[in-house]
C-alpha cells in the first residue's frame, strides 16, 4: 500500500453521533475497536453503552462507495454503581473493549469499566416459535375443555433480531482502576491491568483470577510508578508487556514463573539531558502500548511522540515520530488545564506499515514507516460530504504563518482525538472525536 | 391418542409443551426436564417429526436449559422408536455440540457418545459417522472441538475404509489453526489411541503426540503430558524408550513451568505407565529436578508426590534410591522459601517412615519432622500433626512428644482462629495416640481454654471435641475431669460461657447416655435447672433445649417432679423464644 502522504488519499465516509455542539457527558466516546475481520466496529461511551456497527454487504452498483457501517446492536454494558465499603462511586464509563476470535455464529466481546469486566454475546435470531396449546397467538386463553389434541410449536421466520446478552461477569479482582484488557493467543485466557496489578483470567471462570504482576510497594508512600497499559503478544501465548508512567515497557515471560514480578526485558530510552524539564516525567508517561500484527514490534505513545520498538532491542526505539512537537513550548499551560494528562491511544494499519494516533483540535496523525512520511488530518463536520478528500493540515510552530497553516495558539484543546482504530485488513479507519465517530477510507480510483 | 373427552389427560401435557417457550427460564427448564413425558404423550412418530425439529432450532436458549436438553436427549432412544430410529436424535445434538458454552457442548458430546452405542453398525456409518465428519470440518472451532470427543466411539465399529478416514480427520484436527481445537485433540489423544490398532498407534499416534508435545502453545503441550500416560500404557516396554521417552524428557524440562507442573502432577501415573526400569534410570533424576525446580508451583506439585513416588519404586533397591537420591532433595524442601511447598511436603513426608522403617526414620526423618513442627507457617505444622498416625506405627509417638507439645500449644494459641479450629479437629486423634495420661497432664487445659474462646466457631468446635474425647476415654473419665470444669462455668459472669456449659452438657449426655443416669441426675440436672432463672433469655431458652435432650435419660420421677415444673415456668416466660422452646420440650417429653 502507498503511504498516506503519498499516493493514497483519505476521504470522508461516514459520521455517527449527534450534530449539535451541546455534548452530553454520557455520549463521550471512550473506546473504539474493530473485530478481527473488520466486519464489526464497537464503540464504548461514558454512559456505559456499547454500540456495534456492522459493515453492509458491498454495493455492486456503486463500486466507489465501499460498504458503510450501520448500527447493528446497542446495549447498556455497565451501570453506575456505588462501593459501600469504600464509599466510592464506580463510573459506568467503558474503558476498553476487546473482541474475542469468532468461535461460532455469534460474536463475543469483553468490555470493562474501572472495576468489572463483562463478556457479551451478540447473536442473531431470525426464527420464532409459534403455536400454543392453551392460548391463541394473541395471548387469549382457550377453554381447556376444547383441547382435543396436542400441538407442538413450530419455528417460523421473522425479521432479523440482534440480541446482546451478558455471559460472564468478572468482578471483585481489582482494587484500582482497570486500564487495559487483552485476550491471549491461546483464546482461553485474558489479562486485565489496573494501576498496580495485572491479573490473568480464564474466559470461562469468573470466581478466580491469578495475579501475575504486582508492583504495589509495601508502603504506599514509596509509590513512584504505575502501570498505564498492558497487552499480550499476538502469537506467543507466554509473552505480555506492560508500560509504566515512567516511560518504560516491561516484557514478561509467563513460562519462567507463576508470578511475573521479574521482567525478562526492559525497554527504555535514555533521557536526553538537554530536554530535561519539570514536565519530563509527566510527558514520558506511556499512554498506550500495541504490538504490531506480526508480533515483531511494539508501538508506544507518550504525550508528544510515538515510538516503535523492536522486541529484540531494548535500549532505544527503532523509530520515533513526533506527534505535536510544537506543544513542547506550551507544556506549562497544558499542565494548568490538565491536558498534559490526556491519554492518547495509537494503532497500526493492517500490514504494520503505517501507524496512527490522535492530537488536539480534532487532528489525527499518520506516519508511514517505510516512506518516512507523515500527515496531519482533521475530523470535522466541515469536510463531511460523501467521498470528500481530506486535506492535509499544517500547524505553524512559530515564525511567519503561511497560508493554510494554523497557528498553535488557535488550536482548540477541548477537541481531542484520543481513540482511533484501523480496520484489520482494509484502509478504513474509525476516529472518535468527543461524541462523534468518523469513518474515513482511502480513495478508490 | 386424544379422545374427544380425554381432555383431562391432555391438559398437563399441553401445559408442559406451552411452557417450553415460557418467558420464565425456570418453567422452561422444568418442561425440558419432563421432556420424556411430553414425548411419551406425543408418541414416537410425532416426537420424531415435530418435537425433535422444534428442539433442534431451540439453541438460542439459556445455558442451563440447553444443558438439560443435551442430557435428556442422551436417554431418548426408546422415545423416538428404539435403536432403529435413534439417528433422529442426531440433528438436535449436533446443533447443541456447536454452542459456545463448554459445559453444554460437553454434555451434547456425552449424549452423542451414549447414543452411538445404540446405532447399528450400518446406521453408524450411514448417520453417525457423517455427523462426526461434518463437525470435524465445521467452520467454527466449537464444532471441531466437539468432533474430537466422538472419534473414539465410532472407530471400533466401522469398516476399514471409514477407519482410515477417521484417522485422517483426527490428524487434521491435531494440526488445526486454533489452539482450542488442538487442545481438544490433545486431551482426546490418549482415549483415541486406546481404540486404535497397535500398528497405527505406533505410526499415527506417536507422530501426533510428538507434534502436540512441541506445540507453540503452552496450553497444548501440557495436555500432551496427560496423553503420555495412556500412550505409554499401550506400548510394549521395548518401544517406550524410542517412542515416548524423548518427548517425556523434553516435557520434564520444558521452558514453561506450567508444562513441568503437569509432569509433576501426573508423576505417579507416568511412573506406573513406564515401568520400573525406566523409572530407575530416567524418572528418578527427572523427579529430583522437579523437586529442585525454580518455580515454587512445580516444587509444590512434586513435593505432593514424594510419598507416592517412593512407594512405587521397585522394591529391590527402593531404600537405596530414596536414601541417596530423594532424601537429600526432601531435606532441602524442608527449608524451602515458599510455604506452599513446605506444607505440601509436610502433608506427605510422614508417609515415608513406613517405607524406610524404624532406624532410618529415627536417624533421618525425625530431624525433618521436628524441623517442620517448628516451622513458622502454621499450615506446615498442622499438616505434620494431622499425619502423626503414620509415624506412630513405626517409631511410636513418644519420640516426638517433647517437640510435639510446644507445637500444639503454639497452634492452640495462634492469633488466627482458623488455625485454632484446625488444631482442635486433630485433638481426638492426638489424644488417642498420646494416651489418657499424657492428655490429662498436658492437653486437657488447652481443651478447656477453647471452651471460653472469644470466637463462637472455636467454642462450638471445642464442645464437639469434648464429645469425641468422651467417646474415646469413657464416661468415667468425663465424670472426673470434664464435668466439674464444665459445671463450674455455669456461674461465669459471661452469659456466652454459661451457654457453653449447656452445650457441653448436651454432648456429654449424648455420649454417656442412659448407663450413666447417675451423673446426669445428680450432677448435671441440678445445674441446668438452676440456670432456668438466668437473667439472659438466650440462656433460659437453651435450658429448655437442654432439658429436652436430657429428658429421655432421666427417670419419670425426676421428670415429673423436677423438670416439669421448670419447663412450665419457662413456658410462661415473658420472652417469646423461651416460651416457644419450653413448649416444644414439654410436648417432646410428653409432659403436658
Amino acid at each position: 500500500m502507498a503511504g498516506p502522504g503519498g499516493d493514497m488519499q483519505w476521504c470522508f465516509s461516514q459520521v455517527k453521533g449527534a450534530i449539535d455542539d451541546d455534548v452530553a457527558e454520557a455520549d463521550i466516546i471512550s473506546t473504539v475497536e474493530f473485530n478481527h475481520t473488520g466486519e464489526l466496529l464497537a464503540t464504548g461511551d461514558k454512559g456505559g453503552r456499547v454500540v456495534i456497527f456492522q459493515q453492509e454487504i458491498e454495493n455492486k452498483s456503486q463500486p466507489q462507495f465501499r460498504s458503510e457501517y450501520n448500527v447493528y446492536s446497542t446495549f447498556q454494558s455497565h451501570e453506575p454503581e456505588f462501593d459501600y465499603l469504600k464509599s466510592l462511586e464506580i463510573e459506568e464509563k467503558i474503558n476498553k473493549i476487546r473482541w474475542l476470535p469468532q468461535k461460532n455464529a455469534a460474536q463475543f466481546l469483553l468490555s470493562t469499566n474501572d472495576k468489572t469486566i463483562k463478556l457479551w454475546k451478540i447473536s442473531e435470531r431470525d426464527k420464532r416459535p409459534e403455536g400454543y396449546n392453551l392460548k391463541e397467538e394473541d395471548g387469549r386463553y382457550k377453554d381447556p375443555n376444547t383441547i382435543t389434541s396436542l400441538r407442538v410449536p413450530v419455528l417460523i421466520p421473522m425479521d432479523l433480531m440482534v440480541e446482546a446478552s451478558p455471559r460472564r461477569v468478572f468482578a471483585n479482582a481489582h482494587t484500582y482502576h482497570i486500564n487495559s484488557i487483552s485476550v491471549n493467543s491461546d483464546n482461553e485466557t485474558y489479562l486485565s491491568a489496573d494501576d498496580l496489578r495485572i491479573n490473568l483470567w480464564h474466559l470461562e471462570i469468573t470466581d478466580r483470577s491469578f495475579n501475575i504482576v504486582d508492583i504495589k510497594p509495601a508502603n504506599m508512600e514509596e509509590l513512584t510508578e504505575v502501570i498505564t497499559a498492558a497487552e499480550f503478544h499476538p502469537h506467543q501465548c507466554n509473552t505480555f508487556v506492560y508500560s509504566s508512567s515512567k516511560g518504560t515497557i516491561r516484557l514478561c515471560d509467563m513460562r519462567a514463573s507463576a508470578l511475573c514480578d521479574k521482567h525478562s526485558k526492559l525497554f527504555e530510552e535514555p533521557e536526553d539531558p538537554s530536554n530535561r524539564s519539570f514536565f519530563s516525567e509527566i510527558i514520558s508517561s506511556i499512554s498506550d502500548v500495541k504490538f504490531s500484527h506480526n508480533g515483531r514490534y511494539m508501538m508506544t505513545r507518550d504525550y508528544l511522540s510515538v515510538k516503535i520498538w523492536d522486541l529484540n532491542m531494548e535500549n532505544r526505539p527503532v523509530e520515533t515520530y513526533q506527534v505535536h512537537e510544537y506543544l513542547r513550548s506550551k507544556l506549562c499551560s497544558l499542565y494548568e488545564n490538565d491536558c498534559i494528562f490526556d491519554k492518547f491511544e495509537c494503532c497500526w494499519n493492517g500490514n504494520d506499515s503505517v501507524v496512527m494516533t490522535g492530537s488536539y483540535n480534532n487532528f489525527f496523525r499518520m506516519f508511514d514507516r517505510g516512506h518516512r512520511r507523515d500527515v496531519t488530518l482533521e475530523a470535522s463536520r466541515e469536510n463531511s460530504k460523501p467521498m470528500q478528500v481530506l486535506k492535509p493540515r499544517k500547524v505553524c510552530a512559530g515564525g511567519k504563518r503561511k497560508k493554510d497553516e494554523i497557528s498553535v495558539d488557535s488550536l482548540d484543546f477541548n477537541k481531542k482525538i484520543l481513540h482511533t482504530a484501523w480496520h484489520p485488513q482494509d484502509n478504513i479507519i474509525a476516529v472518535a472525536t468527543t461524541n462523534n465517530l468518523y469513518i474515513f477510507q482511502d480513495k478508490v480510483n | 391418542m386424544a379422545g374427544a373427552d380425554g381432555d383431562d389427560s391432555l391438559y398437563p401435557i399441553a401445559v408442559l409443551i406451552d411452557e417450553l417457550r415460557n418467558e420464565d427460564v425456570q418453567l422452561r427448564l422444568n418442561s425440558i426436564k419432563k421432556l420424556s413425558t411430553i414425548a411419551l404423550a406425543l408418541g414416537v412418530e410425532r416426537t420424531r417429526t415435530e418435537l425433535l425439529p422444534f428442539l433442534t432450532d431451540t439453541i438460542y436458549d439459556e445455558d442451563e436449559v440447553l444443558l438439560a436438553l443435551a442430557e435428556q436427549l442422551g436417554n431418548f432412544t426408546m422415545l423416538v422408536g428404539g435403536p432403529e430410529y435413534v439417528h433422529c436424535l442426531l440433528p438436535p445434538l449436533e446443533s447443541l455440540a456447536t454452542v459456545e458454552e463448554t459445559v453444554v457442548r460437553d454434555k451434547a458430546v456425552e449424549s452423542l457418545r451414549k447414543i452411538s452405542q445404540e446405532h447399528s453398525p450400518v446406521d453408524l456409518e450411514v448417520h453417525f459417522e457423517p455427523l462426526v465428519k461434518r463437525l470435524a470440518s465445521g467452520d467454527w472451532f466449537t464444532s471441531r472441538t466437539s468432533a474430537c470427543g466422538l472419534f473414539s466411539v465410532c472407530y471400533p465399529r466401522v469398516s476399514s475404509t471409514v477407519k482410515a478416514e477417521i484417522r485422517q480427520h483426527f490428524r487434521t484436527l491435531c494440526s488445526d489453526d486454533t489452539p482450542m481445537v488442538r487442545r481438544a485433540a490433545a486431551s482426546k489423544l490418549g482415549e483415541f489411541a486406546k481404540v486404535l490398532e497397535l500398528d497405527y498407534v505406533k505410526s499415527d499416534i506417536i507422530s501426533l503426540f510428538t507434534a502436540l508435545a512441541s506445540d507453540e502453545q503452552d496450553s497444548v503441550r501440557l495436555l500432551a503430558v496427560e496423553a503420555c500416560v495412556s500412550i505409554a500404557t499401550l506400548l510394549p516396554q521395548e518401544d517406550l524408550e524410542t517412542l515416548v521417552m524423548p518427548t517425556l524428557r523434553q516435557a520434564a524440562e520444558d521452558k514453561s513451568w506450567r508444562v513441568r507442573y503437569m509432569v509433576a502432577d501426573k508423576f505417579s501415573e507416568l511412573q506406573k505407565a513406564v515401568g520400573p526400569e525406566i523409572t530407575k534410570n530416567d524418572l528418578v533424576p527427572a523427579f529430583q529436578n522437579l523437586l529442585k525446580d525454580c518455580e515454587a508451583e512445580v516444587r509444590a506439585a512434586a513435593a505432593n508426590k514424594v510419598k507416592e513416588f517412593c512407594e512405587n519404586l521397585p522394591e529391590d533397591n527402593r531404600e537405596q534410591i530414596i536414601m541417596t537420591h530423594i532424601l537429600p532433595c526432601v531435606k532441602e524442601l524442608v527449608s524451602d522459601t515458599n510455604q506452599h511447598v513446605k506444607s505440601a511436603l509436610a502433608s506427605v513426608i510422614m508417609g515415608l517412615s513406613t517405607i524406610l522403617g524404624k532406624d532410618n526414620t529415627i536417624e533421618h526423618l525425625l530431624p525433618l519432622f521436628l524441623a517442620q513442627l517448628k516451622d513458622e507457617c502454621p499450615e506446615v505444622r498442622l499438616n505434620i500433626i494431622s499425619n502423626l498416625d503414620c509415624v506412630n506405627e513405626v517409631i511410636g509417638i513418644r519420640q516426638l512428644s517433647q517437640s510435639l507439645l510446644p507445637a500444639i500449644v503454639e497452634l492452640a494459641e495462634d492469633a488466627k482462629w482458623r488455625v485454632r479450629l484446625a488444631i482442635i479437629e486433630y485433638m481426638p486423634l492426638l489424644a488417642g495416640q498420646l494416651g489418657v495420661e499424657f492428655f490429662d497432664e498436658k492437653l486437657n487445659t488447652l481443651c478447656m481454654a477453647w471452651l471460653i474462646d472469644h470466637v463462637y466457631a472455636i467454642r462450638e468446635a471445642a464442645t464437639c471435641n469434648l464429645m469425641k474425647l468422651v467417646e474415646k476415654f469413657g464416661a468415667e473419665w468425663a465424670q472426673n475431669t470434664i464435668v466439674p470444669k464444665v459445671l463450674g462455668m455455669a456461674n461465669d459472669p459471661n452469659y456466652l460461657h454459661r451457654m457453653t456449659t449447656l452445650f457441653c452438657i448436651n454432648v456429654i449426655v449424648h455420649c454417656c447416655g442412659y448407663p450413666y443416669r447417675e451423673i446426669t441426675t445428680k450432677q448435671m440436672l441440678p445445674v441446668v435447672l438452676k440456670m432456668s432463672n438466668d437473667q439472659v433469655a438466650n440462656v433460659r431458652f437453651n435450658v429448655a433445649k437442654s432439658l429436652q435432650k436430657i429428658g429421655p435419660v432421666l427417670d419419670s420421677n425426676a421428670l415429673q417432679t423436677e423438670v416439669k415444673p421448670v419447663l412450665e415456668k419457662l413456658a410462661s416466660d415473658t420472652d417469646m423464644d423461651v416460651k416457644y422452646f419450653a413448649q416444644e420440650a414439654i410436648s417432646v417429653l410428653a409432659l403436658a
